[in-house]
């Protein structure tokens, strides 16, 4: 794979260093690995997302105007450090204590964990929500278990609005819980990515066929299905999500009527052009049975690297959440107007 | 100092060793100490190749360079530091893998050192009944911190055997604690070949991360092996 990189082992500080210059001063790097907004207002409860590096945009280009305020970064596809963490929770604490919320994988939580007692003995108030959004991971009885994936993009959007005006740190975390209990996305993968440090494939699928509920690390996917076309595929894996919400005790169905957000998410190497022509066969899907979608977005949010395939995201909007979907924002990765 | 009346007892290297500095050891003192903190990184860091391709096969392949990374921090750190005893060895190699891997190996392998290094604190050589203290509060601290039990596929299953069998053999001269210690440790990665992943990455995959070993387990006894090599050399 051609890479234009420098020293193999520097690409996630060096691209930090890009980001930081693509926001024009709207956010600073601080610490050893970790990007903030350069005015948070007194008194705000913070909003902290963070994970590996190698998925950009997300986690650290969702640092914004009512979006998150700042992102702990760690190395390619490895969570940030405790000290990284700590060093980022103090630079967004305003005093009325700070949300993580990032990806459920089990070296994030034991980082940001240690990050938060790190965090608690200087005297922040930390509370953590886990995305785990990704339904081919675990089934809905253990929901908890399941992995993050892209749609992290629509909860840290929610969020991020949330907390502009959240009274408290409680109020937030209600919030960002709703929005992941009302998001649910599925995955496929049809070649790997590769670290940029070895260049060697972080899994191995063959040419024939597709890896249906792939991680965005690449982990290998639960099932393997034959490689198909995009009106055979789409259909497939949208239903996926309509029997997770049927399955789930927790959330009403999908029904006629709902209105829900859309998300189309490569995963780095498929191309625009699939994207559109599987986001058409969707909506008409969609259209079918009777959804609404209120906003669709489309293209590489959640990336792993030349990784080709592709997600479905959808939240199922209510009053509260359509209010702060509505909330313009601005970041690298998702500018809404 | 190495007590030396102890040597005789350790028959683990045959050929006849020029100085009592490369004799089978009876415990270390703080410079050997550090000495085979930097053999465990180097032995890492050699083995980084077959680490990233026994993650390859259950994760996505990074293990084996983020370990790379942390015990070459270990290795700056030891040479950028004077520890004061022991405990500190592990201490600072502990903090210096955690802050430079992140992840759940730099989480992971950080509480391995720090933990088991906190366990030392006060001891002035590492002893079997040090190895016993550092293994059994290593494996605890792993345990808490990442949820995982025997049999989970995960580093523990090279951990657990290692530290039950150092309690048992706590009061053994170290040279010889140390070579069965390493066995057990390489007997529970084998093992880990056989059991289903439930925990970290790996989960998804269920029934095809049989057959392979877990790449924390080979870590686990890369590094305890290594200790067992420089210990008995």
């Amino acid at each position: 794979m051609k890479k234009l990189i420098n020293d193999p082992l520097k690409v996630a500080d060096e691209l930090l260093d890009g980001l930081v210059e693509a926001y024009d001063g709207q956010c600073k790097k601080v610490g050893v690995r970790s990007i903030v907004k350069t005015e948070i207002p007194h008194n705000k409860v913070s909003l902290l997302v963070g994970g590996g590096s190698g998925h950009e945009p997300i986690y650290h280009g969702l640092v914004g105007t009512n979006l998150a305020d700042g992102a702990a970064c760690g190395d390619i596809f490895a969570a940030p450090p405790p000290d990284i963490v700590l060093e980022a929770t103090e630079a967004v604490n305003r005093d009325n204590g700070v949300l993580y919320l990032y990806g459920n994988y089990a070296g994030d939580v034991m980082n940001f964990d240690m990050g938060a007692e790190l965090s608690s003995e200087d005297g922040i108030d930390v509370k953590t929500v886990l995305i785990t959004d990704d339904v081919c991971s675990a089934p809905p009885e253990k929901k908890n278990d399941r992995r993050g994936i892209a749609g992290l993009v629509l909860i840290v959007k929610i969020a991020g609005a949330a907390s502009q005006n959240a009274d408290n740190l409680e109020d937030l975390e209600r919030v960002a819980k709703m929005a992941v209990l009302h998001t649910r996305s599925v995955g496929v993968s049809m070649s790997p990515g590769s670290i940029p440090a070895t260049g060697k494939p972080t899994f191995n699928i063959d040419e024939n066929l597709i890896g249906l509920g792939m991680g965005i690390h690449g982990e290998p996917g639960v099932s393997e299905i034959p490689m198909t076309t995009a009106d055979d595929l789409t259909p497939k894996m949208l239903d996926l999500i309509f029997e997770d919400f049927q399955k789930d005790v927790d959330i009403d169905n999908l029904s006629e009527g709902d209105e829900i957000l859309l998300l189309v998410n490569s995963l780095g190497a498929t191309t625009m052009m699939e994207c559109l022509i599987c986001l058409r066969k969707a909506k008409a899907y969609l259209k079918e049975k009777g959804i609404v979608v209120y906003d669709t977005i489309v293209g590489p949010f959640v990336t792993c690297q030349e990784m080709s395939g592709i997600s479905f995201s959808i939240t199922k909007l209510n009053d509260e959440l359509k209010q702060y979907w509505d909330l313009p924002c601005e970041s690298v990765c998702y500018t809404k107007l | 100092m190495m007590n030396l009346s102890n040597i005789g007892t350790c028959h683990v290297n045959q050929f006849v060793t020029q100085s009592f500095k490369q004799m089978p050891r009876e415990s270390l003192n703080l410079s050997e100490t550090i000495e085979m903190m930097k053999r465990i990184a180097s032995s890492i860091i050699e083995a980084e190749p077959l680490l990233t391709d026994a993650d390859r096969n259950l994760g996505d392949g990074d293990h084996g360079l983020g370990m790379e990374r942390g015990m070459n921090a270990v290795i700056e750190k030891l040479e950028a530091s004077e520890p004061n005893d022991v405990s500190e060895v592990f201490k600072l190699s502990g903090m210096a893998m955690m802050s430079s891997m992140g992840g759940a190996s730099g989480a992971l392998f950080g509480t391995l050192f720090r933990n088991g290094g906190k366990a030392l604190d006060g001891r002035a050589n590492f002893d079997s009944e040090g190895l016993n203290l550092f293994l059994n509060a290593a494996n605890d601290g792993v345990k808490a911190r990442g949820g995982a039990a025997p049999g989970d596929k995960t580093m523990i299953d090279a951990l657990e055997p290692a530290s039950n069998r150092a309690e048992e053999l706590s009061k053994s001269p170290l040279c010889e604690a140390i070579k069965m210690v390493a066995l057990s440790a390489n007997e529970g990665k084998d093992n880990s070949k056989d059991m289903v992943a439930t925990m970290g990455r790996a989960k998804t995959l269920g029934e095809k991360s049989l057959g392979h070993p877990d790449a924390g387990a080979c870590s686990v006894a890369i590094i305890i092996q290594a200790m067992s090599d420089f210990i008995n050399t």
